[in-house]
């Protein structure tokens, strides 16, 4: 059943209410977009509403962790990201709080609020933190699960989530583990990683390729970092050929990860799916996608494209 | 603790904090001898703290994160910090960084030195106790310069909206910044209208003098369900006779001569506590 994986994240707060007496939640006047809301249903006490002002909602959420509390702190990525980013990163990530930022509405699909909006540099500004841990799921059961580790995690984590309702990668026995990517589907001709959204485009492309007679192989990466080495390793030695796709610039963000990995140790030539270098704007998130070339169609051209290298 | 010890201990902090900053050649003195008085105050009379390890102390979040000196003399006099670290100060390998850093150095609550950020952090500890009926109580010293920063204002918003009463904010008003006088670079008065509009209960004192805060901590402790503030007017450099009420002190270390002046004029710790120096607050 497709599920936005903010969706995911307020049930499993609603979990984390009733077995974890040190979670606390905060919000910055977004609480029904970004679902905290359900923790504030069942957990009223433990629910902080700084209002619009997410420095603060960094700040607290730190000070909450020092005194012991295990605080998720939300708005969209755009302002959690993006407007706290040094609260984050002197505060929380410098001495290795244990503070959770979970961020809703990234990407393009945000859709129609627009430009403005749509973090697209979030991962990039995120990652390059010491200190960060930076998960990105690909959907509903993914998310929910990431989210119920970020818990038991010790030290920071940064969660990436969307609005607009994911399909599903995974079935109710899916396992998610931290750091570790998942091998979807496998193949020999080029290997196609993707993280969040773009997964299930990955999958689509891989599909209709094989049919074609190309063999892809497809890897999720969901933790961004640490960044599973030895799957994308594997993967360039075995395959020769990378494309990447996610819902983010191609500077900063996944493709950049894993071109780091790839540079330190196994060259091959890679092809990144992402935004390119260009900000968002309004308009409905499927026509957003196609416009900017987040699609399955654009892994399937640039799949081929990168198999004349070979 | 009688307030001729606290004189004695604050000029002992006043050395060390200079000691400190002649060694590294770098650092703040204006806005760390600014402090002195207020920091002794806080450890020796109000704060309930006898380890920086001890679950039920009260916190201590130094917003102004440049006064680092400030808290490193206090925690060592308190017996926290080693006084041989004095001359480690911001050199590389040492627990006692240009900021605090908390990963490096017990007694520090919060990591600080970005201004702005130490009354949120100060806020989430206090919001952390009250939904736990805790009784540790938090502490937040404040520049006035720091008061610029919006994330200052955000947090006020937040202490008066949860009507946190485990919450004291002490300022350091020594009414001056990095580029010269508060009024001169970004008019902050009135200071004390401010923070009543945003639901805090506002003290005043005179920050070098120990009956002044004594009275305004006592104040405070009668004052339910909202947050406060001391602002306490200070001289920045206090203490040092060629620092006080510089701007450009804020941020330079004493050379040879200077320092040995300053050293003078504050005499030996053993001296009588009135003499050498203006540290009769």
């Amino acid at each position: 059943m497709a599920k936005a994986t903010r969706e995911a994240y307020g049930e499993a707060l609603k979990k984390l209410a009733a077995s974890n007496p040190n979670i606390v939640v905060l919000d910055a006047d977004l609480s029904g977009s970004t679902k905290t809301s359900e923790f504030k249903k069942v957990s009223p006490e433990r629910f902080f509403n700084v209002g619009i002002a997410e420095q603060n909602l960094i700040g607290t959420a730190a000070g909450l962790s020092l005194a012991g509390k295990v605080p998720f702190a939300s708005s969209f990525a755009m302002f959690a990201a993006g407007r706290a980013f040094e609260i984050i990163r002197n505060t929380v990530a410098y001495p290795a709080l244990n503070v959770k930022i979970a961020a809703t509405h990234a990407g393009l699909t945000v859709g129609e609020d627009g430009g403005s909006h749509q973090a697209i540099e979030d991962i990039s500004l995120m990652r390059s933190i010491p200190n960060m841990t930076v998960i990105n799921p690909a959907d509903g059961r993914e998310a929910e699960q990431a989210v119920l580790r970020a818990a038991q995690f010790v030290g920071p984590v940064y969660i990436r989530l969307g609005r607009m309702a994911v399909e599903d990668i995974y079935d109710d026995s899916y396992e998610f583990e931290l750091g570790k990517g998942v091998l979807l589907r496998d193949g020999k001709d080029v290997t196609v990683i993707a993280t969040g959204m773009m997964v299930q485009e990955a999958l689509k492309a891989a599909k209709i390729l094989k049919e074609e007679g190309i063999d892809v192989r497809v890897i999720n990466i969901h933790t961004i970092k640490p960044i599973d080495r030895d799957i994308i390793i594997k993967a360039a030695k075995e395959t020769k050929l990378i494309v990447t796709a996610e819902e983010h610039s191609i500077i900063g963000g996944l493709g950049s990860a894993v071109l780091e990995v790839l540079s330190d140790e196994c060259p091959v030539p890679v092809k990144r799916v992402g935004v390119l270098d260009t900000f968002g704007e309004s308009g409905k998130p499927s026509d957003l996608l196609k416009k900017y070339k987040l699609t399955a169609e654009e892994i399937i051209i640039q799949t081929k494209e990168i198999l004349k290298l070979k | 603790m009688k307030y001729d010890e606290l004189k004695v201990i604050a000029k002992s902090m006043r050395r060390n904090i200079l000691t400190m900053i002649y060694k590294a050649k770098s650092g703040h003195p204006g806005g760390s001898l600014s402090a002195v008085e207020i920091m002794t105050y806080l450890y020796y009379k109000e704060m309930n703290i006898d380890s920086p390890a001890d679950e039920n102390r009260d916190r201590f979040v130094l917003s102004k994160g440049h006064g680092a000196p400030v808290l490193y003399a206090v925690l060592m006099e308190k017996g926290f910090v080693s006084k041989d670290l004095i001359p480690t100060l911001r050199q590389v390998n040492s627990k006692l960084q240009g900021h605090p850093d908390m990963k490096k150095l017990q007694g520090v609550e919060a990591s600080t030195g970005s201004l702005g950020q130490g009354l949120s952090i100060a806020n989430g500890m206090a919001l952390s106790f009250k939904i736990d009926n805790k009784p540790n109580r938090v502490f937040a010293l404040l520049g006035d310069g720091e008061l610029n920063e919006g994330m200052i204002w955000e947090a006020a918003m937040l202490a008066g909206h949860y009507h946190l009463d485990n919450l004291t904010a002490v300022l350091d008003h020594n009414g001056l910044q990095i580029d010269g006088k508060n009024e001169d670079v970004m008019t902050i008065e009135p200071i004390d209208k401010k923070f009543e509009a945003f639901g805090w209960h506002v003290i005043k004192a005179e920050g070098h003098d120990y009956e002044s805060l004594e009275r305004a901590f006592e104040e405070r402790k009668t004052i339910k369900g909202k947050p406060a503030i001391i602002i306490a007017n200070t001289t920045k450099g206090k203490g040092c006779s060629f620092m006080e009420d510089q701007a450009g002190w804020h941020g330079k270390a004493p050379n040879d001569e200077e320092f040995c002046r300053a050293m003078e004029e504050m005499g030996d710790i053993g001296d009588k506590v009135n003499e050498g120096g203006g540290l009769n607050g």
